[in-house]
């Protein structure tokens, strides 16, 4: 249980800077996701705040302690690996122990909490088996008990689900949210995938070339992006971004065809500013198939020619044209749609974003 | 008809026939006879003595033979000290060559290298070098003001001794330090990591995952170490010869001078035997060591 501070931390290989500069700060007990695309550092953060990779610039501290030059075992933290990284010599029972008994604990104290472990993990049953003679969830699992029971000041996990199909990912998600709950360690979560980080976290850091974009709790990061890049990264389909200029109330798009300018936005863009409009599938439905969460006044209603559909089962995508470019909707309690077909399609303006097109940062202010 | 068929073998054993015929005549027989003439007093200057039948006779004489015994444990003290030796050297050679970042290649090369040599080379390098009197260690020694004694490196008996280990670990660190870099090479490097994290100072990481992991590599070692130690004839023959006065004699040397300078064939025919089945003992050892060791890690292969 601790506080972690990323102050101005810099990663470099040679003359490469890959981190450049970072700030954050974890209080304790939190749980924090760091997510981002391929190669933007994420791992490697990770690994400077675990000690594995030497710090180029700046300083971390873990409990308000500065940790740069300490090796691993003198940090107190625990890791969990993506690809396991379980010692293939040793069962589950000593893989679990291995840490208590490198700190010199003995075994009659060892023993037990293990066993307290792999109850909370359902392995007690495994606990004789090597690492080969487990299946992937299995050995991902033993992975966490490797961490837990050593009651660390903080958790490293490095996309510990993204080697596992989607059911099980699913189920070990909702096994990872609720040892949290028990344990009350500080977590630093790292993956690529919106959806874990979204369930998982108290609050999410999205990081993107080295740099921080945007930290925030889920709802902040959904309701309110940043930039354009946190905007397109959170939610599923990601959000409609669409080039666009502002011509006296109104946001026209490259083609010509506009929409009114949103009201929150009325006074901070003037005409001629280029910009980009975002607004999510949630917002853009046919007309009696979605829920405005403004007032009626800020809907805007026109008619949208249906290119393809992807019936989910509770809701349907809808693909259609609009300013010269192709908008995904969502359609609830869907009734089928023929590709082709003009519909009435509702624009809940309340809830779009105008990005500054040179920057990608919001105009919200 | 049907009795002729019967006695046709099938045309697998006939094709395998000329392979087999070799063999025999180049492996089994010679094996044979020289198993059987371990039971003779066969003398290669009296031919007939081959077929005086004296069952275990030499084989006793073996067991009270005290220059026997002495060979033998001065053979196992060699190879207990070559072979702990070599595979120290060669685990600490793969492990600093496996850290190297550039060159590595070559460095791996340059390891192999005294793999290249013949043995008896090795013993003509290692005679020259050990020379009390031309010999490039006391001269290095006298250089660098050490000493100013030519050291008698192979007069002494307890000197020779070294020298011919020397001799024996340079000549075969080569093959642990190949295996064993194979196998670090192989490793998982995020096991270590774990470990680093799990709290492990550097020597605790080599102790409880480096090691268990390249362990089955060093059997395999031990393993062709063990078939091929007589190799080590080569290297003492030209070295000491056995001198000075049997000081360094070994199994091998004593037994090529059993058979061939006091032409007691059938007596060294039996030291041989003795020696061989050993060996196999010892190999047999290693291989048990190796599976358990393979399984151990969960190996693949
Ligand atoms: N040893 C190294 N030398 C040079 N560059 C490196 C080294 N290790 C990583 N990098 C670079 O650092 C960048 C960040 O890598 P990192 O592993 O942190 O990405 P990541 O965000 O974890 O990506 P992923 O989601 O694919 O795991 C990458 O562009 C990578 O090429
Ligand atoms: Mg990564």
């Amino acid at each position: 249980m601790a506080t972690v501070s990323l102050q101005k931390l810099v990663k470099r290989y040679g003359a490469l800077e890959i981190v450049h500069g970072i700030d954050l700060e974890v209080a304790d007990r939190e749980f924090i996701a760091l997510v981002g695309p391929s190669g933007c550092g994420k791992s490697t953060t990770l690994r400077m705040i675990a000690g594995l990779e030497p710090i180029s610039g700046g300083n971390l501290k873990i409990g308000g302690r500065i940790v740069n030059d300490l090796p691993p075992r003198a940090r107190n933290i625990s890791m969990v690996f993506q690809s396991y990284a379980l010692y293939p010599h040793m069962t589950v029972r000593e893989n679990m122990g291995f840490s208590l008994k490198i700190a010199g604990m003995k075994s009659e104290e060892i023993a037990p909490r293990v066993e307290e472990a792999a109850r909370t993990l359902d392995l007690t049953h495994l606990l004789d088996r090597r690492p080969s003679q487990l299946s992937g969830g299995q050995r991902q699992r033993v992975a966490m008990g490797r961490a837990i029971v050593r009651n660390p000041d903080v958790f490293l996990f490095d996309e510990p689900l993204s080697n596992l199909d989607a059911k099980l990912r699913t189920q070990l998600r909702t096994e990872i949210k609720k040892l949290h709950a028990k344990v009350q360690s500080t977590v630093i979560y790292v993956t690529h995938d919106q959806v874990e980080a979204m369930t998982l976290a108290d609050r999410i850091v999205i990081m993107r070339d080295g740099h921080i974009e945007q930290v925030g709790t889920p709802e902040e990061v959904f309701q309110r992006p940043a930039s354009k890049f946190v905007a397109g990264f959170i939610g599923s389909p990601p959000m409609n971004l669409k080039d666009a200029e502002i011509a006296d109330g109104r946001v026209v798009f490259v083609n010509g065809d506009s929409l009114p300018l949103p009201r929150r936005f009325a006074d901070r863009v003037t005409a001629g500013r280029k910009v980009t409009f975002g607004l999510r599938p949630d917002d853009l439905y046919p007309a009696g198939h979605g829920i405005h969460s403004g007032q009626e006044a800020d809907v805007h209603k026109a008619d949208l020619r249906v290119s393809i559909t992807e019936p989910l089962g509770n809701e349907t995508l809808v693909f259609s044209e609009h300013g010269g470019a192709e908008w995904v909707g969502r359609m609830l309690n869907p009734r089928r749609l023929r590709a082709g077909e003009t519909l009435p399609f509702c624009f809940d303006l309340s809830q779009a974003h105008l990005f500054d097109r040179e920057t990608g940062r919001t105009l919200r202010g | 008809m049907g009795a002729l068929k019967r006695l046709r073998p099938s045309t697998p054993f006939l094709l395998l026939l000329p392979a087999i015929v070799v063999l025999a005549a180049v492996v089994v027989v010679p094996l044979l006879l020289s198993f059987y003439s371990s039971f003779t007093p066969f003398r290669l200057t009296q031919p007939a003595s081959l077929f005086n039948f004296v069952g275990f006779r030499n084989y006793g004489r073996i067991l009270t033979d005290v220059e026997f015994w002495t060979a033998f444990g001065r053979t196992v003290l060699l190879l207990t000290v070559a072979l702990n030796a070599e595979m120290l050297l060669g685990l600490g050679l793969a492990m600093l060559v496996e850290k190297a970042t550039a060159g590595q290649r070559l460095l791996r090369t340059i390891m192999m290298f005294p793999m290249m040599f013949s043995p008896i080379l090795v013993g003509f390098q290692f005679k020259f070098m050990f020379n009390d009197n031309i010999g490039l260690i006391n001269n290095a020694l006298q250089s660098l003001g050490l000493t100013d004694q030519a050291i008698p490196w192979l007069i002494d008996g307890t000197l020779a001794f070294w020298a011919i280990v020397v001799a024996e670990v340079w000549s075969s660190t080569s093959i642990f330090a190949i295996l064993i870099l194979a196998g670090l090479l192989a490793m998982p490097k995020e096991p270590i990591e774990a470990a680093r994290v799990d709290g492990c100072t550097p020597w605790q990481t080599f102790r409880y995952v480096t090691w268990p992991f390249v362990m089955p590599f060093a059997y395999i070692a031990m393993t062709i170490r063990s078939l091929d130690v007589a190799r080590a004839y080569d290297i003492v023959k030209i070295m000491t010869d056995g001198g000075p006065a049997k000081r360094t004699e070994l199994l091998w040397t004593l037994i090529s001078r059993t058979a061939y300078a006091d032409a007691r064939m059938g007596l060294a025919n039996a030291m041989a035997y003795f020696a061989i089945f050993l060996s196999i003992l010892f190999t047999v050892y290693f291989f048990r060591k190796l599976a358990a060791a393979r399984t151990q890690i969960g190996a693949e292969w």
